[in-house]
């Protein structure tokens, strides 16, 4: 009992938990206890206590409490049991100084609860896998209990996001386990009804259970394969938020906040990694610019025509310092990082004073580093439009027209904006109109619609 | 520990009847380095030698000529082997020779 009783003054990090999308379960009840007048403790303080905890804590607890769970499912009905109880305990004790450690004891006792109270249920039932009682412990609710827990979310992101699950079944459990988001939340984001999103979860943990997917940090050896195959999960989740691929907003903000979050996460769990300091700086040197990205009407903004006096300059610079640091030494296999190399890219974006002094020549050359590793369709469709503006639209627009012939995309709609684009600044507005045509019959995203549309009326109307 | 069935597939164009020659030495030599884990494995002859039966639904059944599924890959041989969890089995896979490709799937019941 040496830190329960322990209480903090006032409320704690109110406004930032209040704003975060914690959207779960817990912070639904923890909203509810707001009403609740006989805490000792404001539960409004509590509540947004729980929630920050549940934005913050989430991968921690639950990682830490596999071992003694002995599986996925059992070790998250113990952590949602723990932040359920910490609600009410914390009104009546107080919030711990420690949230994180507090939960995990917590966690970690329940796990054994549901265990022990199974193996009475099913005595006969042989157990599928044996917990880990010594990883236990069992420590009473002291903080000092949290430094004999070992930090175990690698190990939960590499099962999450092991190549033998399908990458929408790894992307949906990162959110799940790693975030701590509901099924439901997971569903909205991708867009898929809810039972349909809940049998890709189910199937995937069955899959980890059934062919022993192990729960435990990969090799020296599989080590970069691994990594690129995880900060893949966490690109993906950012760019969805970033850019929805269907619906009316442009940006998920929540989905892009927590790709953001993750990447942080493994900057500070894997801090030599040059690869995780080069996805942690993509993400930083894109979302710095979020704010531009749409004006008052809601409509797109090109990185053209963007105020860039409103892009973040804190992110630029830790973003920058990341990708001098992530290019800086090369990796144990050559080459450089896919991730770093996009970042360069974005970061030179970043540091033009204006559209007309960005440094084509030097996005060219990055691009151009980058397809030596990385031969994506995108990727040359990115290079040829830095070629454009490098060499003249005229050669940027033939090498469009190449491209075109990939049957990977050729029903790709930047491409027909690309193409529609080049062919304005040609003068070639009818064909200019075609393609604009085009690449409206293939974009789903209405913001990116309603900005197509515009430019086809625009290049509708004769120049003076 | 768990075994695991490693089914290995072959481009059915390159497989020759093959007689009664030995095991090739690429296989000798993976053998002999996971001597440990194996606990089986057979060579089968080319899936143009298959001879497929499936129920007709009026208690009888249809034979037909061929494999299973027709595709252009198909079973040539499998190997079954005792592993730590299922990133080893995948590693071994990995080290087998002359495939255009494996599936390793959890044993559920060893006969």
């Amino acid at each position: 009992m040496s830190d329960v009783g322990r209480t903090r003054a006032g409320p704690r990090a109110g406004p930032r938990a209040a704003t975060s999308a914690a959207t779960s379960a817990v912070a639904s009840v923890a909203a509810s206890a707001v009403t609740s007048a006989v805490a000792s403790v404001a539960a409004s303080a509590v509540a947004a206590a729980v929630a920050e905890a549940h934005r913050n804590e989430w991968a921690f607890v639950l990682a830490a409490t596999v071992h003694v769970a002995g599986d996925v499912d059992t070790a998250e009905e113990a952590v949602q049991d723990a932040y359920a109880s910490a609600l009410a305990t914390w009104g009546a004790r107080g919030i711990p100084d420690r949230p994180g450690a507090w939960l995990t004891v917590a966690a970690r006792r329940r796990a054994l609860d549901i265990r022990r109270r199974a193996a009475t249920a099913a005595r006969a039932l042989p157990k599928l896998v044996e917990p880990d009682d010594a990883a236990l412990g069992m420590p009473g609710l002291e903080d000092d209990a949290i430094d004999g827990i070992r930090d175990d979310r690698l190990r939960l992101i590499f099962t999450c996001c092991h190549p033998a699950l399908a990458l929408d079944a790894q992307v949906a459990l990162t959110l799940r386990l790693l975030c701590g988001l509901s099924t439901a939340e997971v569903a909205r984001a991708f867009l898929v009804p809810e039972p349909t999103m809940a049998a890709r979860i189910t199937r995937a943990k069955k899959k980890i259970q059934g062919a022993h997917i192990p729960y435990r940090e990969p090799p020296v050896s599989e080590l970069p394969e691994r990594i690129d195959g995880v900060l893949s999960v966490v690109y993906l989740i950012y760019t969805t938020g970033h850019t929805a691929p269907s619906g009316a907003n442009l940006m998920r903000r929540d989905l892009a906040e927590r790709g953001h979050e993750l990447a942080r996460m493994l900057r500070t769990l894997l801090p030599e990694n040059r690869d995780v300091a080069g996805l942690l700086a993509l993400v930083l040197l894109t979302d710095a610019r979020r704010n531009a990205r749409l004006d008052g009407e809601r409509e797109l903004v090109l990185l053209a025509d963007q105020d860039r006096s409103v892009w973040d300059r804190a992110a630029i610079d830790e973003g920058i310092a990341l990708v001098r640091e992530s290019l800086r030494v090369r990796r144990p296999g050559g080459g450089q990082s896919r991730f770093a190399l996009m970042a360069a890219i974005a970061a030179v974006h970043d540091e033009a004073a204006s559209w007309n002094e960005t440094d084509w020549g030097e996005i060219l050359g990055l691009y151009d580093m980058l397809i030596d590793i990385w031969t994506s369709p995108v990727v040359r469709l990115n290079r040829a439009i830095a070629l454009g503006f490098a060499r003249g639209f005229a050669v940027g627009l033939a090498e469009l027209d190449e491209l075109g012939a990939d049957p990977q995309l050729a029903r790709y709609p930047y491409l027909a904006a690309a193409r529609a684009d080049f062919l304005v600044r040609l003068g070639r507005r009818a064909d200019a109109r075609i393609a604009y045509e085009e690449a409206l019959v293939l974009t789903d995203n209405e913001t990116e619609r309603a900005f197509l549309q515009a430019r086809l009326d625009a290049s509708s109307i004769e120049p003076r | 520990m768990s075994q695991y069935l490693i089914l290995i597939f072959e481009d059915d164009n390159m497989v020759q009847y093959a007689g009664t020659d030995g095991v090739s030495a690429g296989y000798q030599e993976f053998m002999q380095r996971h001597q440990a884990a194996l606990r089986g494995g057979i060579a089968l002859e080319p899936a143009s030698m298959a001879t497929s039966i499936r129920p007709d639904g009026s208690g009888g059944f249809s034979v037909t000529d061929g494999p299973f599924g027709e595709s252009k890959e198909a079973v040539g041989g499998y190997f079954v082997v005792e592993a730590a969890d299922l990133d080893e089995a995948l590693q071994i896979a990995k080290e087998i020779p002359g495939t255009t490709g494996v599936e390793v799937r959890p044993v559920r019941i060893a006969g």
